[in-house]
C-alpha cells in the first residue's frame, strides 16, 4: 500500500527558472492497484516516481508504505520495499557480472548482505524456475554476461529482478520505451502476467496511451505538477484513447481558459 | 642473470599483492586510488618502526595491514559523504600520508638490518627444515650452481601468502557483500535499487584494497631492509601496469582467471624491468620512466593493434566486394556488345 500526502516539489526556487514540480499531490493506492500515470514531458511524472524512491525528497508532505511514514528514509534502505524498472534497459542490471550473480543481488534486496555465497547451488536452482517463466531460455545462459544479453532480453530480466522478490512497491517508469514494438509489447505482457501472478501495488508511467488504457486497473493524467483526471476501476475499461485526449483537451483548455481570465 | 631474474621474480611476487589491491579498486570499483603511493609506505612505515621497536615482525605486518585499510576508508569517506572528486580524494590522501608516514617513521628512513623479520624469520625455518639444500642440490645438478638465490624459504613463503589472498579475494568478490561492491564499480544506480549502499560499498572497497597495498608495502620493507618515505612514489603506476600486462596477456574471463593474472602481471613487470636496466645507457634512476613507457604501451598497443586488425578486416571485405562487382561489370560488357551487333 502507498500513500502520497500533499506532496509538493519546488526546482530552482527564488530563480528565474524556477518551477513547481509538483503541487500538493495526493494519491493512495490501495494493496494490489495497479495505476498507470500518462501525461506530457514535465508533466511531474518522473519527479513522482523520484519521490517514492527516494532519490529526492519533497519539500512538504509524506510518503507512506504500508502505514510507514518513510519520507526521510535514504533511497537504498527504501529499496527493500520497492521494486524499480527504469526506462533504459541498460539500467536495471550489471553487465559485466553474470545472469546469475545479477539475480543473487536482486534476491538479497530485502535481506542484509553477508559473506555467504552469491549464489549457491540451491539458488541457482531456484534463478532457472523463476527465468523460465520470462520464456526466453535465459534459464540455460545463468553464467552468461548481462552485457551481452539484447535490450529486451536485459529489460525482462530487469523486470524479473524487481518483483520476484515481491516488493510492497512496483514502480515502472516508461520501462518499454526505449524498445522496439515487438519487444515492448513482450514487456508488456511480461509486466502484465507478473503483476498478477504476485498481485504486486504497482505505478507505471508511461507514454503509451493504448499500454496504459490496457494494463492496470485505474489510471491518473498528470500536468504542470498536479493530478488532471483520475479514473477509477469502474470507469477504466470502457475508456478509449480519443475520450482520454478529448478529456485532456478539455481540462486543459478550460485551464488555460482560466489562467487567461486571470491575466486579463 | 638468472640471479637477477630470480630476484625479480621474488620481489614481483610480493609486489603482487599490491597488484592485487590496485585491481580492487581500479578494476572492481572503477575507482582511481591514488591512496596507493601513501599506503604503501604506511604499511611499511609501520611495520618498520614497530620491528625496530622489539615487536613480533607478524603482528607488526597484520598492524600494518590494518593501517592500510584504515587509510583506504578514509578515502572512501572523502569520496562518498565528503562528494570530493575520486582522484582528488586519493590524492589528498596520499599528500596527507606523507606526513603522516615521517611521523610514524621519525625520519626518512629506518632501516631493518640484523634485525629478525617476517622475512628472515621464514628464511631461517626453510634452512632448518633443509628446504634451501635440497631445491640447491637439484638445481646445482641441472647446472644453475653459480646462480643459486640467498634462500627458497621466501620465495615459497611468498608464493604461499600471495596465492592465499588470491583465493581470499576470489571467495570474497562471489559474497553476498562481494557482488554489491562488484555492482558498485559496474552500476551505481542498479545496486542502490537493490537496496545497497553504495558509501558503504566504496569504502570498504577502498579499504580492503588498500590494506593489500600496505601489506605488501610492509612486506617489501622486510625483504628490502629498510622502509623509506619515498619508497611509493608511482607504486599505482606500477599496479596498473601489471593489472594491464596480466589481463592483456592471460585474459579476464573470471575473477579467479583475472586475478591470477594480475599476479602474472606483476611478475612479469619485474621481469621486464630488470632486464631493461641491465641494457648499459639505462641507470636505476630511469626506473620509474621505463614502467611509465611500459604502462604507456600496453595502453596504447591494445588499441592499435585492434585498429590494424580492422583495416585488414576492411581491406579483405573490400577486394570480397571488388571481385563481386566485377561480375555485373563484364555482363554489361557483353550487353552493350550486343546492342552493338544488334545496330
Amino acid at each position: 500500500m502507498l500513500e502520497l500526502k500533499q506532496i509538493h516539489k519546488v526546482f530552482n526556487e527564488g530563480t528565474p527558472d524556477e518551477k513547481i514540480a509538483l503541487d500538493r499531490i495526493n494519491l493512495t493506492l490501495n494493496a494490489g492497484d495497479f495505476v498507470t500515470v500518462i501525461g506530457s514531458n514535465g508533466a511531474g511524472k518522473s519527479t513522482l516516481m523520484n519521490m517514492i524512491s527516494g532519490v529526492m525528497t519533497p519539500d512538504v508532505g509524506t510518503v507512506s508504505i504500508d502505514g510507514q511514514n518513510v519520507t526521510s528514509i535514504s533511497e537504498y534502505k527504501r529499496a527493500k520495499l520497492i521494486g524499480r524498472v527504469f526506462q533504459d534497459p541498460m539500467a536495471g542490471t550489471a553487465p559485466s557480472m553474470t545472469i546469475e550473480e545479477n539475480l543473487a543481488m536482486a534476491y538479497s534486496r530485502n535481506k542484509s548482505r553477508s559473506l555467504r555465497k552469491g549464489v549457491t547451488k540451491k539458488r541457482k536452482e531456484y534463478f532457472q524456475e523463476v527465468l523460465s517463466t520470462l520464456h526466453l531460455g535465459l534459464e540455460n545462459r545463468l553464467t552468461a554476461k548481462v552485457g551481452l544479453l539484447s535490450g529486451g532480453e536485459r529489460q525482462a530480466l530487469s523486470l524479473l529482478m524487481a518483483t520476484f522478490t515481491e516488493p510492497s512497491i512496483l514502480l515502472l517508469d516508461e520501462h518499454t520505451a526505449a524498445l522496439d514494438p515487438s519487444r515492448a509489447e513482450l514487456i508488456t505482457n511480461l509486466t502484465k502476467e507478473i503483476v498478477e501472478k504476485f498481485n504486486l501495488t504497482t505505478l507505471m508511467v508511461t507514454h503509451n496511451m493504448q499500454q496504459a488504457l490496457d494494463l492496470g486497473n485505474r489510471l491518473i493524467m498528470m500536468d504542470n505538477g498536479q493530478i488532471i483526471l483520475e479514473v477509477d476501476e469502474g470507469q477504466k475499461g470502457n475508456l478509449t484513447i480519443e475520450q482520454l485526449l478529448y478529456e485532456f483537451q478539455r481540462i486543459r483548455g478550460a485551464k488555460m481558459a482560466n489562467d487567461r481570465a486571470l491575466l486579463s | 642473470m638468472p640471479t637477477a631474474v630470480f630476484g625479480a621474480f621474488e620481489s614481483g611476487i610480493i609486489y603482487a599483492i599490491m597488484a592485487l589491491g590496485v585491481y580492487l579498486s581500479f578494476r572492481v570499483l572503477d575507482f582511481p586510488d591514488l591512496t596507493v603511493d601513501g599506503s604503501f609506505v604506511t604499511g611499511a612505515a609501520v611495520s618498520a618502526t614497530m620491528i625496530v621497536s622489539g615487536v613480533n615482525p607478524f603482528i607488526a605486518t597484520l598492524v600494518a595491514l590494518v593501517a592500510g585499510f584504515i587509510a583506504g576508508c578514509i578515502t572512501g569517506v572523502l569520496h562518498t559523504f565528503g562528494k570530493i572528486n575520486a582522484l582528488l580524494s586519493g590524492i589528498l590522501m596520499m599528500i596527507a600520508l606523507y606526513s603522516i608516514n615521517l611521523r610514524i617513521m621519525g625520519k626518512s628512513n629506518v632501516p631493518l638490518l640484523n634485525t629478525d623479520t617476517a622475512i628472515t624469520s621464514m628464511s631461517d625455518v626453510s634452512n632448518k627444515i633443509g628446504m634451501d639444500s635440497f631445491f640447491n642440490g637439484i638445481f646445482s645438478a641441472i647446472g644453475l650452481g653459480e646462480s643459486l638465490p640467498r634462500t627458497w624459504g621466501i620465495l615459497i613463503f611468498m608464493i604461499v601468502v600471495t596465492f592465499a589472498i588470491k583465493f581470499l579475494t576470489d571467495k570474497f568478490l562471489q559474497t553476498e557483500i562481494g557482488l554489491a561492491i562488484r555492482a558498485t564499480g559496474d552500476n551505481k544506480r542498479m545496486i542502490r535499487s537493490f537496496s545497497a549502499n553504495t558509501n558503504v560499498t566504496v569504502i570498504l572497497g577502498l579499504g580492503l584494497s588498500n590494506a593489500m597495498v600496505a601489506f605488501s608495502g610492509s612486506l617489501i620493507a622486510q625483504q628490502g631492509g629498510f622502509a623509506d618515505v619515498g619508497m611509493g612514489i608511482g607504486m599505482i603506476i606500477i599496479g596498473l601496469a601489471s593489472v594491464i600486462i596480466g589481463e592483456a596477456l592471460f585474459g579476464t574471463k573470471t575473477i579467479a582467471r583475472t586475478t591470477l593474472a594480475v599476479i602474472g602481471g606483476a611478475i612479469i613487470y619485474r621481469i621486464v624491468v630488470t632486464l631493461a636496466l641491465r641494457v648499459d645507457f639505462l641507470e636505476p634512476g630511469d626506473m620509474k620512466l621505463i614502467t611509465a613507457m611500459i604502462v604507456i604501451l600496453a595502453l596504447i598497443m591494445p588499441k592499435f593493434i585492434d585498429a590494424s586488425k580492422e583495416k585488414k578486416r576492411k581491406a579483405r571485405r573490400k577486394a570480397e566486394h571488388m571481385i563481386v562487382s566485377q561480375i555485373p561489370t563484364d555482363r554489361k560488357g557483353d550487353a552493350d556488345a550486343g546492342i552493338k551487333t544488334d545496330s
